[in-house]
């Protein structure tokens, strides 16, 4: 069984770190991901999201740790590696000056990609990138979406197994995101591995597990309602105040109150395990100390709370 | 190979849709040709010329009319002594003849005579140059009163090999040639490769399984052709306008700039591996082929004449090879065997930058 489990993974992490002088990008990372999944990589900026996918795709060498993708170790055979994934990242690395069909064509070139396997992939990239008619407009010319999904097109053009997408819908609109999200979930369903960091928290709904980084460590992960268990003994309460700030201090005071976090308008306040239906009882507590509140509810806890209460758990770790 | 070939196609692309590197590569080496060509000429003619005539004889009209026939002069005033300060310190004339009165009569009777010559000697060059024309035209006027004066024994019978005219030009434009092809081509590889960098496609293209060489002669392949091609236009260019002359071999001529070019791509691509930015990667490429080429090439000092720590460091100047092999080609018609050793330097450059280039890329690639 254990011999069956291994085949199915299609990247294999085990206390991966790269150190750069005496910093420590990432520190004893440990994951695998199975085939056809699409896992998420969770992270504020410059916890490791990056370093990682690079030493995954063999652009930078590890300093000790062992990572295997597509069953290839990425130190001793990066050129092997970098046949059976595709890479895109933000900045949809396309030559502008070119044309769509010639972006396809000289990645192509650079694949390996030739004759009729060449034709029928540039027909499937057209196609699932919505640009018929358009193959001979400049990609400079295209707007964000369109831009977005040729990147990946070109980024899947030689069928790679796993795909790596870094930060993948940066400055692309709602639209265009969401369509970009259905074409992952279609390569996925065809079997594509698809590793996507985002900082994006309600993108992360669409991955079938994630995992937090936080300061080159992994903090947590699982699926999301896994991960949403960190809250289970835990209920979270919405306030909707006039002065979040004001209410913010006023519920830090509280004896049944963990701690709070600024949600957009609201206030997020997590309650000390076990404590439940105390909400009327705030309420009072609230208005009486002069802070009027429109509204508070117990809610169902996010990703963003857990991300945050994930990342302070493991500051605390790492300071300890 | 073929992967090669796809970034080359690519490049190639790229290059004809980008009218600010085509307009670099093409256009400006032209525009460079013209403007040094016609500017940069250490020549002098048309020397103004004011004549203070105090003989009023037959002698002194002749010597004036010998001045004025010899080409290098242009008379622009006849004067008194009290104008002479005047028109020197406004530069309306650079030289003025002075003939005294007695002339006419000391010619006559074989005594010798002096004539005086004011120059302006602002511009030491141009003071000494026209001191040694009005030197030969006096000495050849005198020689036509006096024939039976007893000749110097030893006479110098000059023969100006190569450019009897002694036309600067001749000079300067291979010169030319060399530091044009040098910058065009040093910039437009350098920045070619640092905007990948900056745009992220090289990122991506690092990404496949390209590798460095692939990736390096892919980049080359065609700005070698697009510099080859510049580099022909502006020597027949010179040979239109200037009267360059080919006297040599034409397949020793593009052998010579072919590893002359390579040289100059792969110091480009060095360049391209040292900078992060495409304006740090064009002022590097300015600093490294525009001013040793300028100056330390022989393409207008004489290495000869410099302190000996400078020649040392003109031995690492490709330009200055390319220049002596050019040279010997266009001007001497010079067969192989004196400039081989010039075409060997040429290849050492070119293979040291090119290793250079290509270990710190692959470094940087993985």
């Amino acid at each position: 069984m254990t011999a069956g489990e291994r085949t199915m993974s299609a990247i294999s992490v085990s206390g991966l770190t790269k150190r750069f002088g005496d910093f420590v990008a990432v520190d004893r990372l440990t994951f695998d991901v199975r085939e056809g999944e699409i896992f998420g990589f969770l992270g504020s900026n410059g916890a490791g999201k990056s370093t990682t996918i690079r030493m995954l795709c063999g652009l930078l060498t590890p300093t000790s740790g062992d990572a295997t993708v597509g069953g290839v170790d990425v130190s001793r055979d990066p050129e092997g590696v970098k046949r059976r994934i595709g890479y895109m990242s933000q900045r949809f690395s396309l030559y502008e000056r070119l044309t769509v069909d010639q972006n396809i064509t000289f990645f192509g070139g650079i694949y390996g990609l030739a004759g009729d396997r060449l034709a029928a992939r540039r027909r499937f990239v057209v196609d699932m990138a919505g640009l018929q008619g358009r193959e001979q407009t400049r990609a400079a010319d295209l707007a964000g979406g369109w831009r977005q999904r040729l990147a990946l097109g070109c980024a899947i053009l030689h069928e790679p197994p796993i795909v790596f997408l870094d930060e993948p819908t940066g400055g692309v609109d709602p639209v265009s995101r969401r369509e970009f999200w259905n074409l992952i979930d279609q390569l996925s369903g065809s079997g594509v591995t698809v590793l996507v960091t985002t900082h994006y928290l309600d993108e992360a709904e669409h991955c079938h597990r994630v995992a937090i980084i936080h300061a080159g460590r992994l903090a947590a992960i699982g699926t999301t309602a896994e991960l949403k268990r960190v809250f289970a003994d835990r209920a979270i309460v919405e306030v909707h105040a006039a002065n979040p700030i004001e209410a913010m201090r006023r519920l830090d005071d509280m004896p049944e109150i963990e701690k709070t976090s600024v949600f957009g308008t609201a206030v997020h306040a997590v309650l000390k395990p076990g404590v439940t239906g105390v909400a009327p009882a705030i309420k009072a507590r609230l208005e009486q100390a002069g802070v009027p509140v429109a509204s508070i509810a117990p809610v169902e806890p996010s990703l963003e709370d857990v991300f945050l209460e994930v990342a302070e758990s493991a500051s605390m770790a790492t300071k300890a | 190979m073929r992967k090669a070939l796809a970034v080359a196609r690519k490049e190639f692309r790229q290059i004809v849709r980008d009218t600010r590197t085509l307009t670099i590569l093409l256009v400006v080496p032209v525009f460079f040709l013209l403007l040094y060509g016609y500017a940069l000429n250490f020549d002098i003619r048309h020397v103004r010329l004011a004549i203070d005539d105090r003989d009023h004889t037959v002698a002194s009209r002749s010597l004036v009319a010998a001045f004025v026939n010899s080409g290098y002069f242009d008379l622009v005033a006849s004067i008194t002594d009290a104008d002479t300060n005047r028109l020197m310190d406004r530069n309306d004339v650079r030289a003025i003849l002075v003939i005294p009165s007695g002339l006419g009569r000391a010619v006559r009777t074989a005594h010798p005579v002096a004539v005086q010559v004011l120059l302006n000697g602002d511009n030491a060059n141009t003071a000494t140059t026209v001191m040694g024309y009005a030197l030969t035209i006096i000495r050849s006027e005198s020689v036509r009163y006096a024939p039976a004066r007893a000749a110097p024994v030893v006479t110098v019978e000059p023969r100006i090999w190569y450019n009897p005219q002694l036309r600067s030009t001749l000079f300067l434009v291979p010169g030319l040639i060399a530091y044009i092809t040098m910058i065009t081509a040093v910039v437009s590889t350098a920045l070619s490769i640092v905007r990948e960098k900056e745009r992220g496609t090289m990122e991506q293209v690092r990404m496949a399984p390209v590798d460095t060489a692939a990736f390096v002669v892919g980049k080359t392949v065609p700005y070698f052709v697009i510099s080859f091609v510049s580099a022909s236009v502006i020597i027949v260019a010179s040979m239109l306008l200037f009267g360059m002359p080919m006297r040599g071999s034409w397949g020793l001529l593009m052998l010579a700039v072919s590893l002359f070019l390579v040289g100059a791509l792969g110091l480009g691509l060095l360049i391209s591996s040292a900078a992060e930015t495409q304006q740090v990667a064009f002022q590097l490429a300015m600093l490294a082929s525009f001013l040793p080429t300028f100056i330390l090439s022989g393409f207008i000092f004489p290495i000869s004449s410099m302190p000996r720590f400078l020649q040392v460091i003109t031995y690492a100047i490709p330009a200055r090879y390319f220049l002596t092999a050019l040279r010997a080609i266009v001007l001497k018609g010079a067969r192989l065997d004196a400039f081989w050793m010039e075409l060997v330097a040429l290849a050492v450059f070119a293979t040291v930058v090119l290793t250079l280039a290509a270990v710190r890329l692959r470094r940087q690639w993985t």
